[in-house]
């Protein structure tokens, strides 16, 4: 990649005043420091919010808040693709380094989205393991390792967002609830206990949200900090879902 | 009891989960399955005028024949082409942020349905309703007039690759609709199959072009 000589680092963000403001580009110059990330670079404009013209101009704000790519939240397209702010490190970017909301989440003030669609497509896929009751439900069923092992994977799933950023058919146009809920709907099936809401989880995948706004792009595949095989996910969940569309149909 | 009757699933009247396999079925069975007559029949072009209207009256002969076209080509097709058209614009395509092989295959098999629609409409129109209004034979010669215009065949060209790159991307995309191909390296080779065939298809048809003129 590039090398960083320059003491100097070329910021070019895209900021937004208010919920429904028009958005406009800002440039800032950052002194360089070794190791820096783009969070760290942020702070220091937050440090002294002057931009390229010497004007002091409000801070920008952003989300952020482990600072290991563990919590999802500093989710933003830089230089325009999607990923963590946190983990993106400035020796490796090429410069001016370009900062965006993701545009698929309605953006509250400059880089800071509203994540929440996607808390709410996991209630409606009941993302969860049903264990309360008027009873004690015992242990439950013993996992193999090799299945803990798989799950694993999908439970690492952050909420961050980028899958659905990335996807061309998570937009506006189409209702689909993304790779993130898809990926956690085999997560929760696959499941001893979890999969006594299977079925529930089944029409969501099969109905007007579900599976069927897939155009296999692979982009989430892609993007997933947490390297979480969506695409299998997904293919498996196509899987049961003709199945259970089938069989449903004539039990009718 | 009634608890868990509330419970229940509720079955939503959404059609989009059965329109959207319909529509993968109708590309494979019906359509690709005549697509690959298609291409071998009229690659009989390539072994002379006779043996290419031999195969065409063969074909011309078969008994229900209308009945056939009907329903194994115009209605899957028509099914096929309106909702994928309709897919094809409800995507945000982003090719110029991610250039991942299976973005690019995802933005030309919308691209290339869009030229087919086109194509196909033309291509039918030509060779199938015009001619069947007029009477006018359709022979190895009605083909080789029409294919004499640089421009009607430079649309040829590009209408038989689109077509052959459509089918082959589509199947590798439809081994993961139906849940066949599920990991990754599967799904590699499936699509690496299809381009192979891709190519293959492609180089018949267009070899099928030039020997009309």
């Amino acid at each position: 990649m590039i090398e960083t000589k320059e003491k100097v680092l070329r910021f070019k963000i895209k900021r937004q005043n208010d919920l429904d403001a028009p958005s406009y580009w800002e440039e800032f110059h950052v002194p360089y420091r070794p190791n820096m990330n783009v969070i760290s670079a942020l702070m220091e404009i937050q440090r002294n919010p002057v931009n390229v013209n010497g004007e002091a101009v409000r801070a920008v704000v952003w989300d952020y808040n482990c600072l290991e790519e563990v919590c999802g939240a500093c989710s933003m397209r830089i230089n325009g693709k999607v990923r963590q702010a946190c983990s993106a490190l400035v020796d490796k970017l090429e410069q001016p380094i370009t900062l965006e909301p993701m545009s698929t989440f309605p953006v509250e003030k400059d880089l800071v989205v509203n994540r929440e669609r996607m808390f709410e497509d996991l209630k409606k896929i009941k993302g969860w393991i049903p264990i309360d009751g008027t009873y004690a439900l015992d242990a439950g069923p013993n996992i193999s390792s090799s299945e803990q092992q798989e799950a694993y994977k999908y439970s690492t799933c952050m909420t961050c967002g980028c899958c659905l950023e990335a996807c061309p058919n998570v937009n506006s146009k189409s209702p689909f609830i993304g790779p993130q809920a898809m990926g956690q709907t085999k997560y929760f099936n696959m499941h001893p206990t979890g999969a006594l809401k299977k079925e529930e989880r089944m029409e969501v995948v099969i109905g007007d949200e579900g599976i069927a706004n897939c155009g296999n792009s692979q982009n989430c595949v892609q993007v997933c900090p947490k390297e979480i095989p969506l695409t299998t996910a997904l293919a498996e969940l196509n899987q049961s879902a003709n199945k259970y569309a089938l069989t449903s149909w004539f039990r009718k | 009891m009634k608890a868990a009757i509330a419970n229940a699933p509720q079955s939503k009247s959404s059609k989009k989960f059965l329109y959207a396999r319909l529509h993968s079925l109708a590309g494979i069975l019906p359509l690709g399955l005549f697509m690959a007559e298609h291409f071998y029949t009229n690659s009989m072009a390539m072994f002379g005028a006779e043996k290419y209207n031999e195969q065409i009256a063969l074909l011309q002969s078969l008994p229900f024949l209308i009945g056939i076209e009907i329903v194994f080509i115009a209605i899957p097709l028509l099914f096929h082409a309106i909702y994928g058209l309709y897919l094809s614009f409800i995507s945000n395509h982003n090719t110029a942020s991610y250039k991942y092989t299976r973005n690019l295959t995802f933005f030309f098999q919308r691209i290339s349905g869009v030229i087919i629609f086109v194509f196909v409409i033309y291509h039918v129109w030509s060779f199938r309703l015009s001619t069947a209004m007029t009477g006018t034979e359709v022979n190895y010669h009605l083909v080789s007039e029409h294919l004499q215009n640089p421009i009607i065949f430079a649309f040829y060209v590009a209408g038989i690759i689109a077509t052959a790159y459509h089918l082959c991307n589509g199947l590798s995309t439809a081994l993961i609709t139906w849940g066949i191909t599920i990991g990754k390296t599967s799904q590699k080779i499936a699509l690496q199959v299809s381009m192979i065939l891709f190519a293959l298809m492609s180089a018949l048809g267009v070899a099928t072009l030039f020997s009309f003129i």
